[in-house]
């Protein structure tokens, strides 16, 4: 029978000298739309350069599908998950040159040129992505926003079954964000592709995901939909910050507002007066 | 077909054209000058005139020489600053021609030379790189797998002990000797054992062809280890093979020809201001016009102060250097530093 999850991490433990992620336990439906949450050094990375194939495992086992992802050759992983790291640096490669880097992981050893195949496909997912217009262009000449864009394209031209993102909007405006939020999200919804990605904000990661994954000292702390996941009490116990959860009025989702120390010694010192307004 | 690979057969075709016309060039100047059009056929005719001597005895050994040694420091130093992501890496930063000076003097102070026949001297030049490139392996694979940026550092370190280790030869061996070893580092494409020339010859054809089966893995690199990573690429094996064989490839160069520095590091920067940095095109390219260059040079060495040759090396250092800091200066210095 096929595995219906495209991740399914079992008993993982792994990490550095200094930092250990231990007794990861995490599976993940396809056509899920997924995120991993926690403070900084709590372990995110760690975990996602564990499912990229980047990090060794020294217990435990992921599988993708139904196949252990150690056993899968580079090549084979790569037509499978596709990586769309923090920070691109392209240097002095044409838009268009960046992107059919995707089609590598699909070429022979003797394979030279392109063919018009792999010319087709990236051009599909520029148009997708909305990068076609600048194919000539250099990587470095495009904004940070488009070179996210690109990092997409250059993606989904490996047409794999899982994109991993690492903090893909972190240092973008607020426009770029849910641009490229609302670019993944059509991606999940009209292909069935499997989205993971690493997310700071915890609003956009209530919108935007179906499950979320929160971690915290190289353990999760708790996982499951929004909802159950940003609780006040998750939250403050994960983040050690006060805040208060409220549904969101358009989408009903989770929305995280913070509470000030100032904010807080107010309500604090005067109970009674903030209860009158 | 894409507009790229018309352009690419265009550079081919015009680095093929000025590799010929640098060959007849080479091959008709010097201190008896033979019309362009006499070459073909007293080459032809074969016979014991003068002029077949000069031609297939000096001039025409020193042309193969000089295809194989340019060619073959230039497709080193594209390849090093592949796999290192970094500009100024050469085959001689890595201590590759600080081993080979280093064996070559302490057979000269040793007189093995003397000894055994001139071509120790080839030989320890070999085995002196050879020995610097299996320390500089060694010493940064220790943990079972490279770390790049300890390995250059490793490989600055150890070419330091060994230019220091030279000099404490020089310093301390008769002038004769002293003089032996200045010359024979200073570099020249005037070998008199023929083998060895076709040796290198063949070696630098067959690295050219191998080196193409990383095109691959070295366009994945230009993104970054982790990301060539992420692309399928094994960038452990892609490393440690390309480096070998790299180094290989500058070893031989050093022991045959001697230190001919700036070719790998400035040819390499050159194609990429010129071709671009897609490894398809940029390997060959290299390869093609590091050896235009060392033939041009060393049709400038033998000619500039004739009946007196100048150390090819000094000429590859000027003209190179000077025509490099031209084309920065016209082309935007940003291209280099994004590799």
């Amino acid at each position: 029978m096929m595995n219906p999850d495209i991740i399914n991490i079992q008993n993982l433990c792994c990490g550095y000298p200094n930092f250990q992620l231990s007794a990861i336990n995490i599976d993940i439906p396809k056509g899920s739309f997924a995120g991993i949450i926690g403070p900084n050094g709590s372990g995110k990375t760690t975990l996602f350069r564990a499912i990229t194939g980047t990090l060794g495992i020294k217990s435990g086992k992921i599988l993708l599908g139904d196949k252990n992802l150690r056993s899968l050759s580079p090549r084979l992983r790569a037509q499978n998950i596709a990586i769309v790291s923090q920070f691109i640096d392209a240097g002095d490669m044409s838009v268009e040159d960046y992107v059919l880097l995707g089609r590598i992981p699909y070429h022979s050893r003797f394979s030279f040129f392109e063919s018009e195949e792999d010319y087709s496909i990236a051009r599909k997912y520029m148009e997708m992505t909305d990068t076609l217009r600048f194919k000539d262009q250099l990587m470095s000449e495009l904004s940070g926003g488009e070179q996210q864009l690109a990092a997409i394209a250059r993606a989904l031209t490996q047409q794999p079954e899982l994109l991993l993102l690492d903090e893909p909007t972190s240092h973008l405006d607020i426009t770029h964000q849910v641009h490229i939020l609302n670019l993944l999200q059509q991606l999940n919804q009209e292909m069935g592709l499997s989205v993971l990605m690493v997310i700071h904000d915890l609003n956009l990661a209530s919108e935007y995901c179906d499950r979320l994954i929160l971690v915290n000292r190289g353990k999760i702390h708790t996982q499951g939909t929004p909802e159950e996941v940003l609780t006040f009490k998750h939250i403050e116990d994960v983040y050690q910050t006060v805040v208060v959860t409220q549904a969101n009025p358009l989408s009903g989702k989770p929305a995280v507002f913070l509470a000030t120390r100032k904010v807080l010694k107010e309500i604090q010192e005067k109970p009674a007066d903030k209860q009158e307004k | 077909m894409q507009k790229k690979y018309l352009r690419w057969a265009f550079y081919l075709a015009g680095l093929f054209v000025l590799l010929i016309a640098s060959v007849i060039l080479s091959l008709s100047v010097g201190e008896m000058n033979l019309g362009f059009s006499d070459i073909f056929s007293i080459l032809r005719k074969g016979n014991d005139s003068m002029e077949y001597t000069i031609l297939s005895q000096i001039r025409l050994p020193r042309v193969l020489l000089g295809i194989a040694v340019g060619g073959s420091l230039s497709l080193s130093g594209v390849l090093l600053q592949g796999v290192y992501r970094n500009p100024l890496v050469e085959p001689y930063t890595l201590g590759i021609s600080g081993g080979a000076s280093l064996g070559v003097a302490f057979a000269i102070v040793f007189g093995l030379h003397k000894l055994i026949g001139s071509f120790v001297l080839p030989m320890t030049g070999f085995a002196g790189a050879f020995l610097i490139i299996f320390l500089v392996y060694t010493i940064s694979s220790r943990s079972g797998r490279i770390n790049i940026q300890s390995m250059l550092l490793t490989g600055v370190m150890i070419s330091f002990i060994a230019s220091s280790s030279m000099m404490l030869l020089m310093a301390t061996t008769s002038s004769e000797n002293l003089h032996g070893i200045v010359f024979w580092i200073m570099g020249s494409l005037d070998e008199p054992d023929r083998s060895l020339i076709y040796i290198t010859l063949i070696l630098a054809f067959a690295s050219l062809v191998a080196s193409y089966l990383f095109v691959q893995p070295l366009n994945a690199l230009r993104l970054g280890e982790e990301k060539a990573k992420h692309l399928g690429i094994n960038t452990d094996t892609t490393i440690k093979l390309l480096f070998l064989l790299a180094s290989l490839l500058a070893g031989v160069c050093v022991a045959v020809a001697g230190v001919i520095g700036f070719v790998g590091l400035i040819i390499p920067h050159l194609m990429r201001l010129l071709v671009g940095s897609d490894y398809r095109i940029l390997l060959v390219s290299s390869f093609l016009s590091g050896s235009v260059f060392l033939v041009l040079s060393d049709v400038i060495a033998r000619t500039i102060i004739s009946p007196n040759e100048l150390p090819i090396g000094v000429i590859t250092g000027i003209v190179g250097g000077i025509v490099f800091l031209l084309m920065m200066s016209r082309s935007s210095v940003q291209s280099l530093k994004n590799n």
